[in-house]
């Protein structure tokens, strides 16, 4: 079965008086995936989704979102979008209960869909006795599932969430992404932005954003498959003096030390990349291949790495 | 086109965000309390009990009973006596009395003269009246000055003439609505005007902002919510505290001031309902334009200033040259402190005030359109 093209992006860009905060952005999500954005502060992913959910406005190429041109069509598909901005953005001095009835009735549910739909959702989203608290009392993680639940309130085909997880802790992070699945299985598409590694493996499609620029795209065990570089580790006593040797080994793309253990990337157009190491490093060190996870990824697609595998 | 829900669903999450704002909440109540009882108190333009001195080179009988009489009338109050004109000059100049009261030597032969004129006599060759004493005065403050100079219209004699023997005054005065003359019945119903123009532009004009602030924006416009239920749904909570307030203003100034209180109730309530809208509806096209709430409060103090000193408030309209009128024809403030105080002090009906009530009118819809238009649902 072929999916439905949900969003389309073609030369999408956006400049901020003299810098270009994204450029020539071609993106295309289908419908039911969690598309993910990854990429350091500043690279362009908040730009990026405020341009798809129409609140800026490109300075080149253009968007459509479910086969409509946001710029001409972006009022009808208020209903069919839903958004969950990076700061929360309810009011603070109303309680979770008075939030979620006041985003129900903007969307325009009827009263009984009001209560009924607000009723699902504080017990979906586990807010049922924090109901009477003003939202600007609860915890990071509460506050993110308020946000989540008035974000969904009108059960949207596509949801934007911009960092969503960044201020909440570890097993909360658990419990919210599960709930992204269940809106997934349910239909939903979803395009998410985050920071942590984590997160990203998790999502079904990924873009990798460096200053603006896509330097990656396609699903998580594609990109690991698709790397450039062979993972090395390098085990044995005083790793730290030998980091420095072998970050000037000029097929290294990076080494980075993880507790008594170096990981080392090289460049995939060096043949023999554990005789190279072994040379380097001299006796009493143990060299050997590793896993490739979603960081060596995210260091071979930007900054130096980037650039040095180019 | 409007959904009346999302309207409602606006307007009711700004009455529950004022209920919990305490600080506005108590800006609605003490700021017409504040106001009203330091303008009622302090601003008087009936001016008595001018501090005064005395020369008195007559030193007798009936220039002791000319000064009786003069500080009967309460205007000045004798507090110094000089023995030259020299000092009651310096004293003037060193600002310890305002005025002082000359009394010739030759006095009441002068004043003799002036009696008999004044019974049909004549005096030597001379037909003309002469003074018979002097105000000395320190003309700086017009106010002040104007109140002693018409102290020179005392009718004084020696010979007890009887009344029809004096001069009468060529114009008969008949003062309507205010018979006592007392300042706070023209200065309360215009507070109403000030107090509405700062606390509603003020509340309007950092509404948006906040919103923009805060990050409620950016979630509120990816919603279908629509700018005019938007801009509507922060006026109409306003409209009712400003009623409150109008109500504050005039029944304290009732109870405190005795300004009287025999209007044509719905005349009040149109005239004060247009001119709420017409300020909303500025405070909203500041909120459109200003980038923060200091900015906001900065815009609403440029409009605020004019409205105090151009609208009649403070100083007589028809007193301003020509163009600071047609400066304050475009504040609404100018509108209302007219229709207010022709429907609280003169009883008027609002029928008699249509042209004013016609630009405020004309405010509120254009401002409103203009703030909608200005208003786009983006962030760039």
């Amino acid at each position: 079965m072929t999916k439905e093209i949900v969003i389309q992006s073609e030369g999408l860009g956006k400049q901020f008086n003299d810098y270009w905060a994204v450029s020539d952005l071609d993106l295309t999500v289908k419908q039911g995936e969690i598309y993910g954005f990854l990429g350091p502060n500043g690279c362009g992913k908040s730009t990026t989704i405020r341009m798809l959910t129409g609140l800026l406005t490109p300075t080149t190429g253009h968007i459509s979102i479910m086969g409509k041109d946001v710029q001409a069509h972006g009022e009808s598909l208020r209903n069919r979008l839903g958004y969950m901005t990076q700061k929360f953005s309810l009011y603070e001095s109303l309680s979770v209960l008075e939030n979620l009835e006041f985003v129900a009735k903007i969307y325009g549910l009827s009263r009984n869909d009001v209560k009924r739909r607000v009723a699902e959702l504080l017990q979906e989203y586990q807010l049922e006795d924090k109901k009477s608290v003003q939202s600007g009392a609860l915890s990071g993680g509460q506050k993110q599932r308020l946000a989540l639940a008035a974000a969904v309130i009108h059960k949207p085909e596509l949801l934007f969430l911009d960092e969503p997880t960044s201020a909440v802790d570890p097993e909360n992070r658990r419990a919210f992404w599960e709930q992204l699945f269940s809106l997934s299985a349910q239909g939903t598409t979803i395009l998410v932005s985050t920071h942590y590694m984590d997160e990203a493996e998790r999502c079904h499609r990924l873009a990798i954003l460096e200053q603006g620029v896509k330097r990656a795209d396609d699903s998580p065990i594609a990109l690991m498959e698709q790397l450039r570089v062979s993972v090395c580790e390098v085990v044995g006593d005083d790793v730290a003096a030998l980091k420095t040797r072998l970050a000037s080994l000029p097929s290294v793309i990076s080494v980075s030390q993880i507790g008594a253990r170096l990981r080392v990337l090289i460049n995939k157009k060096e043949s023999q990349p554990l005789a190279l190491l072994r040379a380097e490093s001299g006796g009493g060190y143990e060299v050997d291949f590793t896993r490739t996870n979603l960081e060596d990824v995210f260091v071979t697609s930007t900054g130096r790495g980037y650039a040095e595998l180019a | 086109m409007l959904s009346l829900r999302r309207l409602n669903a606006i307007v009711s999450k700004e009455f529950m965000q004022l209920a919990r704002d305490r600080i506005t909440f108590a800006m609605i109540v003490m700021l017409p309390l504040a106001q009203l009882l330091l303008f009622g108190y302090a601003i008087n333009t009936d001016v008595r009990h001018v501090s005064a001195g005395i020369v008195d080179f007559s030193q007798t009988y009936q220039s002791r009973q000319l000064i009786q009489t003069a500080a009967n009338t309460q205007v000045v109050d004798f507090i110094g006596y000089y023995d030259s004109i020299a000092a009651a000059e310096q004293a003037i100049t060193r600002a310890k009395v305002n005025t002082v009261l000359v009394i010739p030597a030759d006095f009441v032969r002068r004043q003799l003269n002036r009696d008999y004129q004044l019974s049909g006599y004549k005096v030597g060759n001379s037909t003309a009246q002469h003074s018979v004493a002097q105000w000395l005065i320190d003309g700086s403050d017009p106010l002040l000055s104007g109140a002693v100079a018409g102290l020179s219209k005392l009718p004084i004699s020696i010979k007890r003439l009887p009344m029809s023997a004096l001069p009468d005054p060529a114009f008969a005065l008949q003062n309507y609505f205010n018979p006592e003359k007392r300042s706070s019945v023209n200065i309360i119903p215009g507070l109403i005007a000030i107090i509405l123009t700062m606390t509603m532009i003020l509340f309007t004009s950092s509404a948006l902002v906040r919103e923009r602030e805060q990050g409620n924006m950016e979630f509120l416009i990816t919603t279908p919510v629509r700018p005019t239920e938007l801009m509507l749904g922060k006026i109409l909570p306003y409209i009712l505290v400003g009623f409150i307030q109008m109500a504050i203003i005039l029944f304290l100034g009732h109870w405190l001031f005795d300004v009287p209180l025999n209007f044509d109730m719905p005349s009040l309530l149109i005239v004060t309902l247009l001119f709420i809208t017409a300020s909303l509806t500025l405070g909203l096209l500041i909120s459109t334009k200003a980038k923060n709430q200091l900015q906001a409060m900065q815009m609403t103090v440029f409009v605020l200033l004019p409205a105090i000193l151009l609208s009649g408030f403070m100083f007589p309209f028809a007193a301003m040259p020509r163009a600071a009128q047609y400066l304050a024809e475009i504040l609404p403030a100018t509108h209302y402190v007219r229709s207010i105080r022709a429907v609280v002090l003169r009883g008027a009906h609002f029928s008699d005030l249509y042209f004013d009530l016609l630009c405020l009118v004309a405010f509120s819809v254009i401002g409103f359109m203009i703030a909608t238009m200005r208003f786009k649902k983006r962030l760039d």
